[in-house]
Formats: C-alpha cells, sequence, structure tokens
C-alpha cells in the first residue's frame, strides 16, 4: 500500500508540472496576445509579433488540454467538483480561450483594417481573460471554496458566482496576467528586431516589477488568511473519499509546512531568484536568459502555493471536513500507475521534439519575411 | 434531488457542441492523410505541382483544423463542467484515455502542425514529409483514444465499482483498450473521416474543372481522392456492418431501437426498410418489410433472432428490483463502510446497481427504496430510447453511405478514363455532394448516442444522475452563449473556406497581388547560420 502513497504525491507533482508547463507555455502565447496592440503598433509590427509564436501556439496549447486531461484522469473529484463549480468563470476562460485557435489562422487572411483589428481585440481579450481566471482560479482555491458532497459524492457549489471575484482572487489574477506578459514579451525581444524588440523589452520590466511586487503582497496577505489544517483522517495510503476526516481552519496555516521544513523557503525564494536577475537581463537585453529566468519564476510561483497548501488540494470553506486532499481525491492506484508509466515515457517525448520545434524555427522573425512568406499568420 | 430540466438542457449542450465539433474532426482525420499522400508524391517523383496541391488543400486543411481545435477545448471541459457527477464516478476510467490522448497523441498533431505549416523551407523534404506523416498519425491516434474512451461508455469493460469510492475503477487497462466497441468504432469512424476528406477534395476539385480553372491540380486530385475514397467508403460499410454486429450483441436496446423492433419475433426476422415507430404506442404506425431480412443482416443467418423492445423491457424491469438493493446497501455502506451485512447485500445485487439508481427518477423522493411498482415500469419503459429518431438517423446514415460508394465507383471509372472533366454533370453533383458525408458523419453520432440512453455509461450509470446540480438560469446562460458564439463561428469558417476555394491554388497568400504568380520564386531565402550566435542574447 506504500506504493499507492508515493503514486498520490508523485501525480500531485506531476499536477504541478503541468500547471507550470500550461503557466510558460500557453502563458507565454496569451502573454503576446494581451499585449500585442501596445506591442504592435502597425498591421505589420502586429503580424511580426503574431508570428513568433505562431508556429508553437498550437503545440503550446496542449499543455491546458493535458493539463484538463491529467486532472480528470488523476484527480476526478477535483476535476468534476472544481471546474461545476466555478461553472460561470469555467465558461469565460473557455469562450475567451477558444477565439484565439480562430484569430491565428483567420486574422490575417483577409485584407480588411476592421476585420484585423477586430481580431486583435480577440486577441487581447483571449490572451488577458484566461489568465485572470487561471490566477483568480488559484487564489479562490488558496481561500478555500464553498462546496460540499452528498451520500454518493455528488458535489455541490453553494457559492455565487460573484465571490469567485473578490479581492485576494483578482491580485493572484493579476499576477497570472502580469507574468503572462513576461514570458510573452522576452519571447518577442529573444525574436523581434527594432521597435518592437524595444517595446518588449519596456513591457517586460513593467510586467516583470509588477509581478514581483503582485507576489510579495500575495505572500503576505496568504500568512494571514485562513488556511486549513487536517485534524483527523484515515491512513494516507489508503484508498477514500473526503468524507471521513476532519478538517479546521485557522490563521496561518497556510505557513506551517514552511515552519516544519525550512528547506522549504527555497520554494518560494525561487520566484524572487527568477523575477530579480530576470529584470537585469531583461534591462541588459538578454531575452533567452530572462525568458528562462520567467520560467524559474513560474515555478516558484506554483511551487509555493502548492507548498503551503500540502495535502490540501481543494479545501471547502463551507464544510472543511470536504476538504479534497492529495490523499482523498486522487485515482486508483491501478490507474495512477498506468497514467504514470505513459508519462514516463511520452513526457520526454515530448520536451524533445518540442525543442526540435523551437529550434527548426529559430531566428529573429522580420517584417520583410511575414510579408514575403505565403504561410505566414 | 435532480432537476429533469437541467439534465435536458446539459444534454442538449453537450449534443450541440459534440455534434458541432464533429463537423471539423473527420476532415481533419482524412484530409491529413491526404496531403501526406500528396506530399509523398512529391518527394518521391519530385514534380513541383505535388507541393503545390499540398500547400493549396493544407490551407484549407487549417482553416477546418482551427475550428475543431477551438471546439475540442470545449469537450475536454464540459465532463467536468456539466457531467460533474459523471466525472467523478467514471474518471478514473474514463479519464485515462483522454489524458493519454493528450500525451500520446494531441501533443504531437499540435506541435508538428506549426512545423508543417511554417517548416516548408526550414526542413529538408524529407523531414517536411515525416512532419506531415506525424500529424496525420497524431490526429488519428487522437481518435483511437477517445474512442476507446467512448468504448468504455458505449460498453464499459475493464473496470469494476467500488463501493467505498463510490466510483468505477479501472481493473483490467487491456480489456478497456481492447474493447471490440471500441476497436471497430476507431475504424469505422476514422474511416469515415477518410470518405469525408475524399468527398471534400472531389467536390472542390470537381468546382475547379467545371470552371476550367486550375486543371492540372483539380485532374490529380481529384483522381487521389476518387482512389482514395472509394476505398475507404467499401471499408466504412464494411465496418459498419461489424459495428453493427458487435453492437447489437453488447447493446440490444440500441439494436431494437435502430430496427424499430417492438416485439420479439421468432426466425428469420423481417427487417424494416421504412417504418413510422410510435413511442407511445410501442409499435410502428406502418411499416414496410424485407423477409428474414433482419436475421441476415444482424446474425449474419437465417436462424438467429433479435430480441425485441417488450422483452428488453422485461429484463430490465427483472434487473431494476434487483438493483434497488444495491442501492440501499450502497446508502448504508456511505454511512458506515464496516458494515458488513449491508456489504454482503451490496456485492448480492451489485450487477444490477445501475438499474437501481435508474429507477430513483420516477421513485417517490427519488428515493430507489420508495420505488413502488408503477416506477418500475416506467423506468423499464425508459430503457428503450427513442426509437423514431435512431431508426431514421441510421438509415440517412447507411443509405447516404451506399450512394457516396455509387458515387466513388463511378468517379473511379471516369477518372481513369481519363473523361471525369468532360462530365459535367458527375461534377455538378460532386460539387453539391460536398456536405453529404458530413451529414452522414452527423448521423452517426447520433445513432451512437440516443442509442446508448438513458445510460451515459450503459447499464452502468443513467444520463439523469450524471449532470452537475447547475441552476435552470446557468444552463440557459450557458446554452445560448455556445450558440451566439458557434454560430459566429461556423459562419466565419464557412466564408473563409469559401473564399479560399474560389481564390483557387495559386493565389499567394493574403496578401497577394499577381495572379497565377509561381509561388516558390518568391519565397524568402532559409536562415542563415548566424542567428544562433544570437539566441543568447536575444
Amino acid at each position: 500500500m506504500e506504493t499507492y502513497l508515493l503514486l498520490k504525491v508523485a501525480w500531485w507533482v506531476l499536477l504541478g508540472v503541468l500547471l507550470m508547463g500550461l503557466a510558460v507555455m500557453v502563458g507565454m502565447d496569451m502573454g503576446v496576445g494581451t499585449m500585442l496592440r501596445y506591442v504592435g503598433r502597425t498591421d505589420t509590427e502586429r503580424r511580426v509579433a503574431l508570428n513568433i509564436v505562431g508556429p508553437h501556439w498550437d503545440g503550446n496549447q496542449v499543455w491546458f488540454i493535458l493539463g484538463g486531461g491529467a486532472i480528470f484522469a488523476a484527480w476526478p473529484l477535483i476535476y468534476a467538483t472544481a471546474f461545476s463549480g466555478f461553472y460561470v468563470v469555467m465558461l469565460l476562460l473557455l469562450w475567451t480561450m477558444i477565439v484565439r485557435p480562430l484569430g491565428f489562422e483567420y486574422r490575417s487572411k483577409l485584407a480588411s483594417a476592421q476585420w484585423r483589428g477586430a481580431w486583435d481585440w480577440a486577441f487581447f481579450v483571449s490572451g488577458f481573460v484566461p489568465m485572470l481566471v487561471f490566477g483568480a482560479a488559484v487564489g479562490n482555491i488558496l481561500q478555500g471554496v464553498p462546496f460540499h458532497f452528498d451520500w454518493n459524492l455528488t458535489s455541490r457549489y453553494t457559492g455565487s458566482f460573484v465571490a469567485l471575484l473578490n479581492p485576494f482572487a483578482i491580485l493572484c489574477g493579476l499576477l497570472s496576467v502580469a507574468m503572462s506578459i513576461y514570458m510573452g514579451a522576452t519571447m518577442v525581444m529573444n525574436r523581434g528586431e527594432g521597435v518592437i524588440r524595444e517595446r518588449a523589452r519596456r513591457l517586460a520590466l513593467w510586467s516583470g516589477i509588477g509581478a514581483l511586487l503582485l507576489f510579495t503582497v500575495g505572500g503576505f496577505w496568504v500568512s494571514r488568511m485562513q488556511g486549513y489544517h487536517l485534524v483527523r483522517g484515515p491512513d494516507p495510503a489508503t484508498a477514500q473519499t473526503p468524507l471521513r476526516q476532519i478538517v479546521e481552519r485557522s490563521t496561518g496555516d497556510w505557513l506551517v509546512n514552511f515552519r516544519g521544513h525550512a528547506i522549504l523557503w527555497l520554494v518560494p525564494a525561487s520566484a524572487y531568484a527568477g523575477l530579480l536577475p530576470g529584470l537585469v537581463a531583461a534591462r541588459r537585453g538578454a531575452s533567452h536568459l530572462a525568458w528562462w529566468l520567467g520560467a524559474l519564476a513560474w515555478i516558484g510561483i506554483i511551487g509555493t502555493v502548492g507548498t503551503a497548501m500540502f495535502p490540501f488540494m481543494m479545501p471547502s470553506s463551507s464544510e472543511p471536513s470536504h476538504s479534497l486532499t492529495v490523499w482523498n481525491s486522487s485515482s486508483s492506484e491501478y490507474t495512477l500507475a498506468w497514467m504514470t508509466g505513459f508519462t514516463a515515457v511520452f513526457m520526454p517525448l515530448i520536451l524533445w521534439y518540442t525543442s526540435w520545434a523551437f529550434w527548426v524555427m529559430r531566428g529573429k522573425v522580420s517584417a520583410q519575411r511575414i510579408e514575403s512568406d505565403e504561410h505566414a499568420y | 434531488m435532480i432537476d429533469n430540466t437541467v439534465v435536458e438542457l446539459s444534454r442538449w449542450q453537450f449534443a450541440a457542441t459534440a455534434l458541432y465539433h464533429f463537423l471539423f474532426v473527420p476532415l481533419t482525420l482524412g484530409l491529413s492523410f491526404l496531403l501526406a499522400a500528396m506530399e509523398t508524391v512529391y518527394v518521391t517523383t519530385g514534380r513541383d505541382i505535388y507541393r503545390r496541391m499540398a500547400q493549396f488543400w493544407g490551407k484549407l486543411f487549417l482553416i477546418n483544423f482551427a475550428l475543431g481545435v477551438a471546439t475540442g477545448l470545449t469537450m475536454e471541459f464540459q465532463f467536468g463542467t456539466n457531467w460533474s457527477f459523471y466525472s467523478s464516478f467514471v474518471g478514473d476510467t474514463f479519464g485515462a484515455p483522454l489524458a493519454i490522448e493528450g500525451l500520446m497523441a494531441f501533443f504531437m498533431e499540435s506541435t508538428f502542425v506549426g512545423l508543417m505549416v511554417f517548416g516548408w523551407e526550414r526542413m529538408s523534404k524529407a523531414q517536411h514529409l515525416i512532419v506531415t506523416y506525424l500529424v496525420a498519425l497524431g490526429s488519428n491516434l487522437s481518435a483511437v483514444w477517445i474512442l476507446v474512451a467512448n468504448g468504455f461508455m458505449q460498453d464499459p469493460q475493464g473496470a469494476r465499482f467500488n463501493p467505498l469510492t463510490m466510483r468505477m475503477e479501472l481493473t483490467n487497462f487491456s480489456d478497456l483498450i481492447f474493447n471490440a466497441d471500441a476497436q471497430s468504432k476507431f475504424v469505422h469512424t476514422s474511416i469515415a473521416g477518410y470518405v469525408t476528406a475524399a468527398m471534400f477534395v472531389g467536390g472542390i476539385s470537381a468546382f475547379y474543372m467545371l470552371k476550367n480553372r486550375h486543371m492540372e491540380i483539380a485532374r490529380r486530385s481529384f483522381r487521389m481522392a476518387a482512389l482514395f475514397g472509394v476505398l475507404a467508403t467499401a471499408g466504412v460499410i464494411t465496418l459498419g456492418d461489424a459495428l453493427g454486429f458487435i453492437g447489437g450483441q453488447a447493446q440490444p436496446t440500441k439494436l431494437a431501437a435502430m430496427e424499430a423492433l417492438w416485439k420479439t419475433e421468432p426466425a428469420p426476422v423481417a427487417f424494416n426498410v421504412v417504418a413510422a415507430p410510435s413511442q407511445s404506442e410501442r409499435a410502428n404506425l406502418w411499416q414496410i418489410q424485407v423477409p428474414a431480412g433482419l436475421s441476415l443482416l444482424v446474425t449474419h443467418s437465417l436462424d438467429g433472432t433479435v430480441p425485441g423492445a417488450d422483452d428488453l423491457e422485461k429484463q430490465a424491469a427483472e434487473r431494476i428490483r434487483n438493483g434497488i438493493p444495491a442501492v440501499v446497501a450502497l446508502k448504508r455502506l456511505a454511512q458506515d463502510p464496516s458494515d458488513a451485512q449491508a456489504m454482503a447485500q451490496f456485492t448480492a445485487h451489485e450487477k444490477d446497481l445501475g438499474y437501481g439508481f435508474l429507477v430513483q427518477r420516477y421513485a417517490p423522493d427519488q428515493d430507489a427504496s420508495k420505488s413502488t411498482p408503477d416506477a418500475i415500469l416506467q423506468a423499464a419503459r425508459g430503457t428503450i430510447p427513442q426509437v423514431a429518431p435512431i431508426f431514421w438517423s441510421f438509415r440517412i446514415m447507411v443509405g447516404l453511405g451506399l450512394l457516396m460508394l455509387g458515387y466513388f465507383i463511378l468517379a473511379v471509372i471516369y477518372t481513369l478514363r481519363n473523361q471525369v472533366e468532360h462530365q459535367r454533370g458527375f461534377l455538378r453533383l460532386a460539387l453539391w455532394s460536398i456536405p453529404v458525408p458530413f451529414i452522414a458523419c452527423e448521423m452517426g453520432w447520433l445513432v451512437a448516442e440516443i442509442g446508448r440512453q438513458p445510460w451515459t455509461v450503459y447499464q452502468v450509470l443513467p444520463t439523469w444522475m450524471s449532470a452537475s446540480t447547475h441552476s435552470v438560469a446557468y444552463m440557459v446562460f450557458s446554452l445560448t452563449g455556445f450558440v451566439v458564439l458557434y454560430s459566429i463561428f461556423i459562419a466565419i469558417e464557412m466564408y473563409l473556406m469559401v473564399r479560399a476555394v474560389r481564390a483557387g491554388p495559386d493565389a499567394d497568400g493574403p496578401d497577394a497581388a499577381g495572379p497565377q504568380g509561381e509561388v516558390a520564386a518568391v519565397r524568402a531565402a532559409p536562415a542563415p547560420a548566424g542567428r544562433l550566435a544570437s539566441r543568447w542574447e536575444g
């Protein structure tokens, strides 16, 4: 039965990795979308920005889809509870996200300025809103979400849509937007030239500073908010439901893990270790380095949330004892074992061919090339 | 308490978004292979016209692909947003193929599609060809895993209900993947996609031949499509027959509905060619029959018989009565998992748990233990899905399939005799038949999914229990949103598609100025090596 415990923790880590992949890769593309109207003033400049991520947006988006699929397979109760509970915001995320593939494929198919202008706004919305929702969802989960289960594990969300847009959630949403702009901007610096690169550099600096501030404020906020702790529950290595545990909440609970294991402070520290030198690198124009440091910062930010909450994954504010944890919401041992096997084989493969795709498409994207390339977006 | 209106609206939303998504998927499945075939000819013979063909059809492929990807996002999330009980109940089993689809297939397809579009000048011919094949392989592997997931809903294999965690848990992975329903449906569905692509390419090529434009590309594309199409259509029909055979055994209620068979008849059973099924009368108002036809079609023999709705309802009533104690015991186990007596009762009635769930809908207070004989009767009647839509969707699908087979046979004859461009009537038919495979695919979805009702997972989990506990207002809001958004999308997509077709293969990109320009000449030079050095400084 100890294997089951290990598998649960491994899938908690893997979920984190997928969320990091999603944040870094999809976030970057969405950042480019959000800043498109600023970074490009003319149509050609905007097309340059779009074509910088153009060959990769579709592959990157699969991080998002895989994230959904992996939560479904490994954490079915969380998939069911979170996605249905956050219904209206999930729709906002979905409806804005599905505009993006069309934006890439359709925007430059017609020459009309009105047509392209409309798609540029669509890019803004489909970059800004999903990242805001992504961050805000995490913000809500940190505070606890009002839901409970019936005897047969039917989940019932009892909060309102408006309650999801509380100040702390908005703060987390803005942090995620700022990070996405930072990642998008460093990528545009990387593969853009001249005025586009300069504008992207300014954006990288401002968004990086913004992210730094928001993360710091958020950290203090979390340290003073009500967290959750497991008073009593079944043996973590056994199969269980969230109906047989006792959970209580008190202020400062989200710091307990850090206090218990000082080494864990390295996790939030890596957010700073990414952002502070990242800002210096971006300022000096070392955009490639700045991008990688941004990825490190994302790892630190998402890792901090996970570390603070462990073993909680989605606490319930209305019925704390129904909170979803690493122990009570995973799939069965057999399913997790199979999923681990597939991940071990295919994840390295994915990383390998994704890197290859970026390598094939390396180099600057210039205005001349866009105008002469019939395949360009 | 479960609100029927919410369940109904959730079903409408799922059907609408799935049918819509499925307008784009088949073309992607088939056209990706046609693109690969064209490029193969280009790489092996070096004839540039095949490159231009691959690039032109590739352009249309992408217009379609974008909407397929966009609406696929909805599908990945809708189980959680709208079918949360379903998701927690079967996620352990059903989620795995979806996640593996992402890992194994969709990542590959999506990463390489970018290279397929942008990589023409950045890779060797052979590399680009491999990339194109990987896109085709990726999209088809996606279909495998999606249909493995769907196969579990149709004929749940490889999982067992665990009363302590309240869900279906995977017990045998290979039973899940090698489910006969999933395998035959994958082949049937993906080949239906090849038929769709063949009709699409053939129809548009016919349009050019009618207009006497791009004749070189049109003739060649038409021939490839015709050959691809005739093989694919024959395959679809063969596999459709196999699927009918397998599905008929796994899901007798679906079969009874497909054939409008209300009463079990002694062998040989007649086949209803057309009929007017009435759900309330539980009979056909009228019918035209072929004697012994159904026995031959379904059992492939003269002395096989097929259970009718009347017998199936009786069996269902029996299973419902047997399933009620399972639900009662399950409730007790939820209170106290160590209740040995409840566990024994549960184990004894476990196989009919789904039927016990089914009766809750009709029982007083939705409590299975209070089931009345009338509730059991209603639930048993409810196990027969709506016959008329299934009966007719099935006939339309099969009829269109046979028509397409005839069409492709003619197309092959004409194209091999090099006379297709003179058959003006046939060319017009080809053009106007483009919607036919799309309609057939949608009908196939309807047969499969309406035919599975009243279950989301056949005989395990009723649809009525599966939906999320939203308010009616939320559902009206989301359904309206999807309808509005998707209508705008399809209008844009159709407009761009028609525009790209009218512009034709020689239109050079979005800013094309000169017509008929030789594409290759204006292409930019490949990336100079000096770029590598600039990577770290940015």
